[in-house]
């Protein structure tokens, strides 16, 4: 459904942030991108949809080339990408309700969003997905008002009410205390399964990672230095990607999450 | 650890600013003895002071007792000559100035219309409001119209600057993440831009107002309308009277203004 080809890109201080990556992701499969910073995880992230300019190697969509595409087809594209930020970049000054449906401007014309008329559809569509991160309630409220976990449920919902067939996530939980961390993530991939999207996590926590995606794959200066099953990220691995620490804690946290989790 | 015993117990200054001794010294004395001799050059002719001081005298004192009255009508008419520059010149200057803003900032706008906007701020602000004004008397001749250009014209130099530096800072996550969803040009800045900023251009455009405002009864002395012309008028014909009464209802006009503005910024946030 997604695959890159030799992605490159190079900064124009010369720093190599990717170097020639290939990743393919089947449709519906949630993978999770781990790596230390700098490692390239956000570039790669925002490479897919061109947010950062590739320097070269192909992103196909389907059967779209993303890279190559004229401006035009491109936010065609981008609408099928949705993306979820690291401290949720949501409009601060405008509602959740304008937030959530600044995700239709892709298919809307400007003055009926410029007069804030979006299609009865949309709103109901908004009104829907509001009310099932739980925040129906709060529409009309400023997006400053809310607390981090209740704005990153409304980027969520902004994302998903483009209908996408791809979620871009970039860090989701990284302002997020453990609790609603945990929360935000157990949410992502319920989403994902409910509407069969695809997605790409970047993400810090590893032991949050392994609780809830079926794939794995670490990058280390650029390149792509681990990809299997959450399990197959032994200390070596984690030695490889991120260099040498005491990994036992890590990996011992995890089991104990997962009996919790199945308990 | 030898390099840092050797350091150990000595005492510690901040580096000079500027390295090399001889140059900082080279300045300093430059400096100061610039400055003796540019105070030397102005010269203080203490008779035509002390005339003087009596004049002085009598234009405060006029203050106490502003007259208001004997020309009434006169003051009327630059007043509300003044408040219809005002307005149009700040509606038609702040119009113009929202999308050369757009245009003047860097993370906005393609190079070269990057170019052509901050050249246009520029050249407005380069041209003094008063050099403008005498230029546009000169072609229109006297009276509010030149006035009106002079101020829409100084607007756009001030708010387009201010105003596109406000969006080159704005939070790049935030537009960008509208610009994800696959949002037109238009849409993103109505939605990741727009909002943004709103609240700086709102307190900037009443600032302008403002400006504008003290800036007609300035204008008026090149004869470009206004009260100004009014007020020139009053001092030309050593009437201190009608000038302090022209004087004290611009500075009631101003705080109002002040006071209008700081009612309005702290509803917008």
């Amino acid at each position: 459904m997604l695959r890159l080809e030799k992605l490159v890109k190079t900064y124009k201080t010369g720093d190599q942030a990717l170097k020639a990556v290939e990743i393919e992701v089947p449709e519906g499969q949630v993978l999770a991108l781990i790596g230390p910073s700098g490692a390239g995880k956000s570039t790669l992230i925002r490479c897919i949809n061109r947010l950062v300019e590739p320097t070269s190697g192909k992103v196909y969509l389907g059967d779209v080339k993303l890279t190559g595409l004229s401006s035009g087809a491109l936010r065609r594209e981008r609408r099928r990408m949705g993306m979820i930020f690291q401290e949720y970049a949501l409009v601060e000054r405008l509602t959740v309700m304008e937030n959530v449906l600044s995700g239709r401007l892709g298919y809307v014309g400007f003055w009926r969003s410029f007069l804030r008329r979006f299609p009865q559809s949309d709103v109901d569509e908004a009104f829907r997905l509001l009310d099932r991160v739980g925040l129906a309630h709060m529409a009309d409220k400023r997006a400053d008002e809310l607390s981090g976990g209740q704005r990153q449920r409304v980027g969520i919902c902004r994302a998903l009410i483009q209908n996408p067939a791809l979620l871009l996530v970039d860090e989701p939980t990284a302002s997020l205390d453990p609790k609603t961390s945990r929360q935000i993530m157990r949410l992502i991939c319920e989403l994902c399964k409910e509407r069969g999207l695809a997605a790409i996590i970047n993400i810090h926590d590893v032991a949050l990672a392994q609780m809830f995606v079926q794939r794995v794959i670490g990058l280390r200066l650029g390149a792509v230095e681990f990809d299997g099953p959450p399990d197959g990220l032994t200390p070596d691995v984690l030695t490889a990607i991120y260099g040498e620490e005491d990994w036992e804690a890590t990996i011992e946290a995890v089991d104990e999450d997962d009996t919790e989790a199945t308990t | 650890m030898s390099e840092v015993s050797a350091l150990i117990g000595k005492p510690w200054k901040k580096p000079p600013f500027i390295q090399r001794p001889w140059l900082r010294w080279l300045l300093i004395v430059g400096f100061v003895a610039y400055l003796i001799a540019a105070f030397s050059t102005i010269e203080v002719n203490w008779s035509r002071v002390y005339a003087g001081l009596e004049r002085g005298e009598k234009f405060i004192l006029a203050f106490t007792q502003p007259d208001f009255t004997s020309r009434s009508s006169d003051i009327w008419e630059g007043m509300i000559e003044s408040i219809v520059m005002t307005v149009a010149s700040s509606v038609v200057g702040i119009a113009i100035s929202i999308p050369i803003a757009l245009g003047a900032a860097r993370n906005v706008a393609p190079l070269p219309v990057y170019l052509i906007c901050r050249s246009i701020i520029a050249i407005s602000r380069a041209l003094q409001e008063i050099i403008v004004a005498i230029l546009l008397v000169a072609i229109f001749g006297f009276g509010p119209l030149a006035g009106f250009l002079t101020l829409s014209f100084a607007t756009i130099g001030f708010l387009a600057k201010l105003l596109a530096e406000d969006i080159e800072s704005m939070d790049k996550v935030q537009a960008e993440a509208i610009k994800a969803s696959g949002a037109k040009w238009t849409q993103w800045i109505n939605y990741g831009v727009q909002p943004q900023v709103m609240p700086r251009l709102i307190g900037l455009s009443i600032y302008r107002i403002d400006i504008n405002f003290r800036e007609s009864a300035i204008l008026g002395l090149v004869g470009a309308g206004g009260i100004g012309a009014t007020l020139n008028t009053a001092f030309d014909r050593y009437e201190y009277d009608t000038a302090a009464a022209i004087l004290l209802i611009i500075i009631v006009i101003v705080m109002a203004l002040e006071y209008l503005s700081g009612v309005i910024r702290a509803r917008v946030q």
